[in-house]
């Protein structure tokens, strides 16, 4: 049942609109991410902070198989997915900041991004925690004969938890409609893949549950896409689960607290030549789908855009501290 | 002649290579101990020095390698568990309560075990709700285990040979938010004793009774206080399971006074429970209610100013005791 694909493979060229858009989303990521890191030692940003910079093809090419009814969940590294699932950047960066007018009025911070009218539930940071969360979102959905599905993003170290094992067997056993999206950056932390996990074909985890499995290069936009379209179809059509491993690198330490002493500088060069950004900007430009110029504009709309959310976060406000006991419980009583 | 300084990260590393050094049955295993260096740099260095044997890395399986670690004490091995933080300590807390703490009782006293379980703790680093506990009492409540919290260089330096001494599941709250701080260290011949609470400031006019991250505070205000002229006893309890009821009392009764501070929310706490003891056994020693300065009932917020709202500050003791102190 597990299909093994990580090659790249010649794809059709991508309508114009699309491409751009698509482009635009990893490049937001990146820019996004880059000056929240410059905060972060500016301390404008505090706590954990969990860079998803080189890993924007996954994202990026799940999330346009999803639509706007269907759920999301992600990990404390989620800038990315909130980004592209319609947050906008300013509000994010007011919640990284800690101020009241962010998402989350400023709580959570950078690891626990939610927005219930983007169906965005976080922004988890207990590895594999939110993995049941996804399976019984899927449940209601189907108990409500609501035809949208759950995708759910974590990384390989989750899928050693007993959380991941329980997960996977309620969701195949239900039959619900999750697609659940590993990320195998692979390190948990500083230990390596093959320090977690005895078996290291991630799908046949999947597999042994009887869920559709697939394994995809995660470096590779359209690959990705062609992948998540696939999965995404698959759940809608069948109602049943799907696993999709995205083998993927962070270039980033893991937090801002990582002296990174378990992998070569070496190593993260290599991956580091295979940037999805300029991989996939490189193929826009060939195909004339994307002029240098376009390409020099939408650096350029990015960086206004990060500029702009640096600015309204730098304006917004402390929740008062007298505020603090609220939502420990429901204000309504329903 | 000059002292040196040392931190709390050092004493705890210390104490895990004199452990490693002094029993091949000892090693240590969790999450990221190893290649990573240890999640906040604890054990850096370590696998170099003692191999991967004696410094397992672990995947991300909390419940798997605590009741390994378990497992492996019964079959006589002397396993330190490293819990990375006690945020995912519920992840184990089935091994831990089912298993660990039940065992002996339950297989008539045939079965003990002798494992001890570190793990970071503690509230102040802005790291939001699933990352700021402080669930001590939840551990505290719990029979079968010991539980120390480590609220200064000493213990972090000497709690771990005895606790490995333990027949018994020992349960040691570390504070990442005082690894770095540098104290003076005297060396402690024998050890220290885990049974024992201990006075870490004598005084005449109120007991502090608190414990982890609360005994430098706690030291910090009753200096502010001693300028002011009250004389403020610093209890340190480290022990939250069994309790060293004996040193509590005599405490409160020579001065008559008691505020009892912790960083965890105030409803069936640690505090709960000594302020109950106090007034089960000196209620007519007190000049005063016994008082408690406690965690806010909320789950931690990731901005700084409504962290620091949520725990007691150094601040609030001073001016709780000088408001106490009036009104008696
Ligand atoms: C239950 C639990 N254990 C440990 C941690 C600490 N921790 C946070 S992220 C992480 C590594 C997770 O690796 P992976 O699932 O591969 O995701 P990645 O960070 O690589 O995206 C660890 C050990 C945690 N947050 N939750």
């Amino acid at each position: 049942m597990a299909k093994k694909g990580t090659k790249t493979k010649t794809t059709a060229p991508l309508a114009p609109e699309l491409a751009q858009k698509l482009l635009y989303q990893m490049l937001l990521i990146r820019r996004f991410e880059e000056k929240a890191a410059e905060m972060y030692t500016k301390t404008k940003i505090r706590g954990f902070l969990h860079l998803y910079i080189g890993e924007e093809a996954v994202a990026v090419g799940v999330m346009q198989a999803l639509r706007p009814q269907d759920n999301v969940l992600g990990t404390y590294r989620e800038h990315g997915h909130a980004l592209v699932r319609g947050l906008e950047p300013n509000v994010i960066m007011a919640e990284m900041y800690g101020r009241q007018e962010g998402y989350c009025r400023g709580r959570g911070g950078s690891m626990h991004l939610f927005d219930a009218k983007r169906k965005f539930f976080g922004g988890n940071a207990i590895v594999a925690g939110h993995l049941a969360l996804a399976v019984g979102l899927a449940l209601a959905d189907k108990k409500m004969q609501r035809n949208q599905l759950t995708c759910c993003f974590f990384g390989e170290g989750a899928m050693a938890e007993g959380a991941f094992h329980e997960a996977m067997n309620l969701a195949a056993l239900w039959q619900v409609p999750v697609l659940f999206v590993c990320e195998n950056n692979l390190y948990a932390m500083g230990t390596a893949l093959r320090y977690t996990h005895a078996q290291t074909d991630l799908t046949l985890k999947g597999a042994a549950y009887g869920i559709t499995a697939a394994a995809v290069d995660g470096m590779d936009l359209q690959a990705v896409m062609e992948a998540a379209n696939t999965a995404a179809a698959t759940v809608r059509k069948t109602g049943k689960p799907y696993f999709l491993v995205c083998n993927t690198y962070r270039f980033r330490a893991h937090s801002m607290f990582d002296a990174e002493l378990y992998r070569d500088k070496a190593e993260v060069e290599e991956w580091k030549q295979r940037d999805p950004i300029p991989a996939f900007s490189n193929t826009l430009l060939q195909q004339q789908l994307l002029a240098e110029a376009d390409l020099q504009a939408l650096e350029a709309r990015v960086n206004e855009e990060v500029q702009q959310a640096i600015d309204f976060a730098e304006s917004c406000s402390w929740e008062p501290v007298e505020e603090m006991s609220r939502f420990t419980y429901s204000e309504k009583k329903t | 002649m000059a002292t040196s300084l040392i931190t709390y990260r050092e004493c705890l590393k210390q104490a895990i290579r004199e452990a490693l050094q002094g029993d091949e049955r000892v090693f240590l295993m969790g999450e990221d101990v190893g290649h990573y260096g240890g999640a906040f740099a604890v054990s850096k260095g370590l696998l170099q020095e003692f191999g991967p044997e004696r410094i397992m890395d672990t995947p991300l399986s909390e419940a798997g390698f605590t009741g390994a670690g378990i497992g492996a004490a019964l079959g006589g091995m002397r396993p330190i568990v490293e819990i990375m933080t006690i945020n995912f300590s519920l992840l184990a807390l089935d091994q831990i309560a089912n298993n660990a703490a039940t065992l002996l009782h339950m297989s008539g006293g045939q079965l003990n075990v002798p494992l001890v379980i570190r793990m970071s703790a503690g509230i102040g680093r802005q790291l939001a709700a699933q990352h700021s506990h402080s669930w001590e009492p939840l551990f505290a409540h719990l029979p079968g285990l010991r539980v120390l919290s480590v609220g200064t260089h000493e213990d972090a330096r000497y709690m771990l040979a005895p606790a490995l001494l333990d027949p018994d599941p020992v349960i040691i709250f570390e504070y990442t938010s005082m690894l770095n701080l540098e104290q003076e260290l005297q060396p402690v011949e024998g050890g220290v004793d885990i049974s024992k609470a201990k006075i870490r400031r004598e005084g005449k006019d109120i007991s502090i009774i608190t414990y982890g991250t609360g005994v430098y505070k706690a030291l910090e205000a009753a200096a502010e206080l001693a300028a002011a002229g009250i004389e403020a006893e610093v209890v340190d309890l480290r022990v939250l399971r069994p309790l060293d009821d004996e040193t509590i009392l005599a405490s409160v009764t020579k001065t008559s006074r008691a505020i009892i501070v912790e960083d965890a929310s105030r409803s069936v706490s640690v505090s709960s429970e000594v302020s109950a003891r106090i007034t089960e056994n000196c209620f007519y020693d007190l000049d005063a209610p016994v008082q408690r300065l406690c965690g806010a009932e909320v789950p931690i917020p990731y901005p700084k100013h409504l962290e620091d709202a949520a725990v007691p500050q150094p601040a609030q003791i001073v001016s709780a005791i000088k408001k106490l102190l009036q009104h008696a």
